[in-house]
């Protein structure tokens, strides 16, 4: 039960991007299209749960006063696989992420779970961390991205949903970085409104 | 001093496998990151550039040596004869350096056409010289044409609001002639 709860608070106690407001670089600068948000998603997850795995596993090992610059290693190890297998097997993806792969090695969410959850906890506990963060990472991103894609460009996971019309005089200024930065907040104002109705 | 030489063994066994594993992985995709590049950034301009080629254009490649640099040579065929080259070549924009894919008729020594690799020009101004409006002039000029733009005194229309994006371009084209008779012959003699 208390390792399930690791897995599900990624989900929504803890839920990266709106919860805690970390990692938003990439959560504005990628999310034009849900299938873009779920592109980083998928890699920000690969990443975060090997890190943790590892961090985990070495936090005994790594003396305290490097132990920054050993999770830094780690990470950014794993992010050049990961842009090196996005580059070979997903090209398209690759293109659309761009200059946004080699970046999720400065991605605070990551470096933050190594040094609030990995160094303290077990392997097992860890990887369920980083699956349950990364997936509540990735849930955001398409979120964001879908909304922001409808909006913007009529489409969803580039299928067609508004009318020609709409499609035609859509709002692109929602594909802008202002587009993310009105849409974060209007999510972020909908959650508070859910979780907190009462403070208010 | 234990506690430093520690924390150097540590990290520094961290980092050593760690590149071994990267350098391992780097070795298993390099052959596939190259042809998807191949594929998906450079093959496309390819083809537009020499359209009437009938064979497989990426497949029939190979890299030739001019003054000291690899230059990747994309040869068409018309039937079993070579017809046409292209490669690429660089020039200085607005916004960073324009590469550009110049594909010649090795007949006549005319430009079968250009087409823009990757540009870094402001959008919507620059990034005009991308589209056909602007590269489809240089479909069928002879390789002895001055491609400055007219302005300077060239023959090449220039685009209002993207003097220095145009410039670039007849920069990369004039970069490209100026080896290109050396291309030419050593192709010309494998």
């Amino acid at each position: 039960m208390s390792v399930f709860k690791e897995f599900t608070k990624g989900l929504w106690q803890e839920l990266p991007p709106f919860r805690l407001v970390l990692g938003l670089c990439p959560v504005l600068a990628v999310t034009k299209s849900a299938t873009n948000g779920l592109g980083m998603g998928l890699a920000v997850i690969f990443v975060l749960t090997w890190s943790n795995i590892l961090v985990s596993a070495l936090r005994k090992v790594i003396p305290r006063k490097v132990r920054i610059a050993s999770y830094i290693v780690i990470i950014a190890t794993f992010v050049v696989i990961v842009e090196m297998a996005t580059q070979a097997f997903f090209y398209p993806v690759y293109e659309a992420l761009g200059i946004f792969i080699p970046l999720i090695v400065v991605n605070c969410v990551i470096l933050g779970r190594a040094e609030a959850f990995a160094s303290k906890n077990g392997v097992f506990a860890s990887a369920l961390d980083g699956l349950g963060i990364g997936t509540g990472f990735t849930i955001s991103l398409v979120v964001l991205g879908g909304l922001r894609e409808l909006v913007g460009a009529g489409t969803l996971f580039d299928v067609e949903i508004m009318s020609a019309v709409y499609r035609s005089h859509s709002f692109s200024f929602m594909l802008e970085a202002p587009g993310a930065f009105i849409c974060l907040g209007v999510l972020l104002a909908i959650m508070n409104a859910v979780s907190a109705p009462s403070s208010s | 001093m234990k506690e430093i030489i520690r924390m150097i063994v540590v990290l520094s066994l961290i980092s050593g496998v760690c590149a071994l594993a990267l350098s391992g992985f780097r070795a298993a995709t390099a052959e596939r990151i190259e042809d998807q590049i191949l594929q998906n950034v450079q093959g496309p301009k390819v083809k537009l550039v020499l359209d009437k080629a009938e064979n497989d254009i990426i497949n029939d490649r190979k890299t030739i040596s001019v003054n000291g640099e690899d230059v990747l040579l994309f040869i068409g065929k018309k039937g079993n004869e070579p017809w046409a080259i292209a490669y690429e070549s660089t020039g200085g924009g607005f916004g960073g350096d324009i590469k550009v894919m110049v594909g010649y008729d090795i007949g006549n020594d005319t430009l079968t056409g250009i087409q823009i690799i990757s540009h870094k020009e402001t959008p919507g101004i620059g990034s005009k010289i991308a589209e056909d409006q602007f590269t489809k002039y240089f479909k069928g000029l002879a390789t002895s044409t001055n491609f400055t733009t007219k302005p300077q005194g060239g023959e090449v229309d220039a685009i209002s609001g993207a003097t220095y994006s145009a410039r670039g371009v007849c920069e990369a084209i004039r970069n490209s002639v100026e080896i290109y008779p050396q291309v030419k012959k050593q192709m010309q003699a494998q």
